[in-house]
């Protein structure tokens, strides 16, 4: 077992706080995606992890054993904790096969070649690292973490550097060999798309808290407040007033999401995802005007950007396909599609 | 696979759990802990102090020695204010000499495409294996009436050039071409590129260079004795003949004038670039029939300072009798003393640079920066000063170090650290901290991870401190002249005895001894600057 516990955990660098009460559990052999902006603390979380820096408070916990209580710390060299930084982080002077071997005993070097399988480089042992594209330095770095058969992965942004379709490839690739070996991995990143394409649980980070973390599924769908709404995706975000579970906007009425408890009746916030509005050209049904303010084109789809009629200053995010053509000041008409997620009003 | 919210811990922010571990050490148990880890963090800066406290000792042993009375007693003499108007001009001339010859001669090498680049490299920084007072001692002999001023200038710039020239060489060829591709897209014309972009980018390397060849000059004494041209440091070394405590006074001005050149470079600003490496290497100038003239320059200016000093000395010996000449045994002991001195001098002053190099490698507070700086102080400290306090210090506290070998090791140390610390700091860059930490994370001890990690990174420059260390060190004179064992004679003091006696047969041997033995560092020192990758190196501290 492997899982990683940290409780309470809080860090400042001298008077600046950096991080506070983070509290966060990461299943063994799951993937937990840490999302946030630069300067939100998530490289710090995972020196924290692997041991790098020292607590200020609460504890890490990693499969059942205290690393790190504030007070004494396990040094990084007895945690087993396999730890992939931003740009790899290869040792210059040591070849391919030098740096994946550089924590095994030299009687375990023979595991090298079946590591480089694993990350698909066989073949270039005696390369330095120089001699590598940026996709191959991670990879590398990726099998001498593993090379010591870690129970835990901490990934520090590790495809960040790359470009678009060699980040979606290696990340798929990596996903794969870390379910494979049923490692507990951390992965920090500022993407949304790979911390909900790549991740079994996503904790959102912000000014060096915890927003909110949850599967991406739900995450998605049901945030916990705003600013975790806002965060992950396009959100529009609504003044609605409750009544018999049902929500009634300036779309009209929509249903809730109950997961099954009763809503009170009262003013609240209700979430849209711009996929919960549907466009249409023509009047139809209970459909609402609109104008069309601009149209963000995205290739396969595109994103609407709407101002409601009755309203000069609400504005609502609708995705669309891409071949729909909208000119700027265009009259048309729009629904929301529940069931959609709710908060109460502050 | 979704792992269900519910399994996890509740995550607000709300308030903060008290959790108390099953692993909560007793208070007492947990003040060691913090005692031990604040004596890890702090052992380093101690170690620091202690070095810095010895590199600044021979500024607080001159204030012993000097008295007010003596200070104002050899100040106020009309002749002091010769000796400060010979030291600053001579000073300035050099440098500004310098510097134009070192910024021409890296423009040549680094901006076009010169026949036989490489080898031109190496060749250009070749004059500084040769002693500045044998090369007076080649234009004097060559030529008895050359002396004063022009001759010291002339000696002093080609010795000198090549501080000017590596640095700047290195800053051109790490220059980004796309700040002077900008400068003409935004319409700037070639003279115009170089004043306004081109020429700021390699400021810092010029203003460093250019403060090392002014205390270089500010500290030579065996030239201008050669060709007889009087500044503090020669005085004082007349002086230190007659009267230990004048001596001394006399080095006060001349420190001063030292640490305010070394605070040149401080005032400087220097920038760093947004992006440190280029992606693109620099585009040479293709070379039409001006190659002719340029190489011509380049041959004439080695000619000089190399093909000139290396002919005469050659020439006295082939003039020489057999007898005249030393016997093998005695150039093979002065070779054997210069080489051990100087080998254990640099390994020194390494060793002790190495911490100080280090110690802003994971924490870099103002305490730990301006410890660092502090250091370079000894660059502003002439041989002659430094020498003449361990004499101070060696005489009224440790007399049983009076007239050994230690001090003259010591003193190379003391004089040389800064250089090595340029080296040194230069390479700390090519193996961050991220490194040692990926290094323990795989289950490595800090030992060997600093053995197998750090320490193979930092070995280039180490190499490259070692050897500008021995090249100085080999070529000394003044403190090797004072501080020497009696009877104990090196390279360096051998020549400079038998020429002084014009016996120039005789100190011939010496002289090509000590350019053979200061030409292998000299070389490695060009490869090493001359590298396309890894740091760049200043030779100016601030």
């Amino acid at each position: 077992m492997s899982e990683i516990d940290l409780k309470a955990l809080a860090k400042r660098f001298g008077d600046t706080p950096v991080l506070a009460d983070i509290d966060l559990s990461v299943p063994t052999g799951s993937i937990t995606a840490v999302l946030g902006a630069s300067g939100s603390g998530k490289t710090t979380l995972l020196r924290l992890i692997a041991g790098f820096e020292r607590l200020d408070r609460g504890t890490i916990s990693i499969g059942g054993t205290v690393m790190d209580d504030g007070q004494r710390s396990v040094r990084p060299q007895h945690r087993g904790v396999g730890y992939v930084p931003q740009d790899g982080a290869l040792f210059p002077h040591l070849t391919v096969s030098g740096n994946i071997g550089f924590g095994l005993a030299r009687r375990e070097r023979s595991s090298v070649s079946e590591l480089l399988d694993l990350v698909g480089l066989s073949g270039l042992e005696h390369r330095y690292p120089h001699q590598l594209s940026g996709g191959q330095q991670q990879r590398v770095a990726l099998a001498r973490a593993l090379a010591i058969q870690p129970s835990v992965v901490l990934l520090d942004e590790p495809f960040s550097s790359l470009d678009a379709s060699l980040r979606a490839e290696l990340g798929r690739d990596v996903a794969h060999i870390l379910a494979a070996s049923a490692t507990t991995t951390v992965l920090v990143t500022h993407d949304q798309d790979e911390a909900l394409a790549l991740s079994d649980q996503v904790a959102v980070l912000c000014e060096g808290r915890v927003l909110a973390s949850s599967d991406p599924r739900s995450l998605y769908r049901d945030p916990p407040d705003l600013d975790a709404a806002r965060s992950i995706g396009e959100a529009n975000v609504l003044a609605a007033v409750i009544h018999n579970q049902v929500a009634t906007c300036a779309l009209g009425t929509v249903a809730l999401r109950l997961n099954g408890r009763a809503r009170a009746d009262g003013p609240a916030q209700l979430l849209l995802r711009p996929e919960q509005i549907a466009l249409h050209p023509q009047p139809n049904g209970t459909a609402v005007q609109a104008n069309v303010v601009e149209l963000r084109y995205h290739g396969h789809e595109a994103i609407a950007q709407l101002r409601l009629d009755h309203s000069a200053h609400e504005t609502v995010l609708v995705r669309v396909p891409g071949e729909l053509v909208l000119a700027p000041g265009q009259e048309v008409w729009v629904a929301a599609s529940g069931p959609a997620h709710a908060w109460r009003s502050p | 696979m979704n792992t269900p919210i519910a399994d996890t811990t509740p995550i607000t922010g709300g308030a903060p759990l008290e959790h108390r571990s099953p692993r909560a050490p007793l208070p007492a148990a947990r003040r060691q802990g913090q005692l031990a880890a604040a004596a890890r963090r702090y052992a380093i800066v101690v170690l620091c102090l202690c070095i810095a406290a010895l590199l600044l000792s021979p500024l607080a042993l001159l204030a012993l020695d000097a008295r007010w009375s003596e200070i104002q007693h050899v100040l106020l003499r009309s002749r002091s204010a010769l000796l400060l108007r010979h030291t600053v001009l001579l000073t300035l001339l050099v440098a500004v000499l310098a510097a134009s010859l070192g910024v021409a001669c890296a423009w040549c090498t680094e901006r076009t495409r010169l026949p036989a680049r490489r080898l031109w490299t190496v060749l250009l920084v070749l004059p500084v294996a040769i002693p500045d007072d044998v090369v007076g001692y080649a234009w004097h002999s060559a030529f008895p009436s050359m002396s004063g001023l022009a001759a010291a200038t002339l000696v002093m710039t080609l010795g000198t050039y090549p501080l000017v020239y590596l640095p700047v060489a290195a800053a051109l060829r790490r220059a980004d071409p796309a700040m002077q591709d900008t400068a003409h897209s935004l319409g700037a014309g070639h003279l115009k590129t170089f004043y306004r972009v081109s020429l700021p980018l390699i400021r810092t390397a010029i203003v460093g260079g250019c403060v090392l060849v002014a205390l270089t000059t500010i500290s030579e004494y065996g030239t201008f004795e050669i060709v007889r041209y009087q500044t503090f440091t020669t005085e004082i070394f007349t002086e230190f003949q007659l009267n230990g405590r004048a001596a001394a006074a006399l080095s006060m001005p001349l420190v001063c004038l030292a640490l305010l050149v070394l605070a040149v470079d401080g005032i400087v600003p220097s920038r760093a670039a947004t992006r440190t490496a280029p992606t693109r290497k620099p585009t040479r100038a293709q070379l039409g029939w001006i190659a002719v003239p340029l190489l011509a320059g380049l041959v004439a200016i080695l000619t000089l300072a190399i093909g000139f000093p290396v002919g005469t000395v050659v020439y006295w010996m082939a003039q020489s009798q057999h007898t005249t000449l030393p016997a093998a045994a005695t150039l093979g002991q002065a070779s054997w003393n210069s080489l051990i001195y100087s080998l254990l001098g640099a390994s020194a002053a390494v060793v002790l640079a190495l911490p100080v190099a280090l110690i802003a490698f994971r924490r870099s507070t103002s305490l730990r920066l301006n410890l660092q700086r502090s250091t370079y102080i000894p660059l502003a400290l002439p041989g002659v000063v430094v020498a003449l306090s361990l004499v101070y210090f060696a005489t009224h506290y440790a007399f049983g170090l009076y007239q050994t070998s230690a001090l003259v090791i010591v003193a190379y140390a003391i004089m040389h650290f800064p250089l090595a610390l340029v080296c040194i700091r230069a390479s700390v860059a090519q193996a961050p901290a991220r490194l040692a930490d990926v290094g323990q994370s795989l289950g490595r001890g800090p030992a060997s991870v600093f053995l197998r990690v750090t320490l193979p990174l930092l070995a280039p420059g180490l190499l490259a401190g070692f050897c500008l260390v021995f090249l100085f060190a080999v070529t000394e004179l003044t403190a090797t002249l004072l501080l020497a064992p009696i009877g104990v004679q090196t390279l360096a003091t051998q020549f400079w005895a038998y020429q002084s006696e014009v016996a120039y047969g005789a100190a011939a041997p010496y002289a090509l001894a000590i350019i053979a033995l200061a030409a292998v560092p000299a070389a490695v020192l060009a490869l090493w600057f001359g590298r396309d990758q890894g740091p760049q190196p200043q030779l100016a501290p601030l």
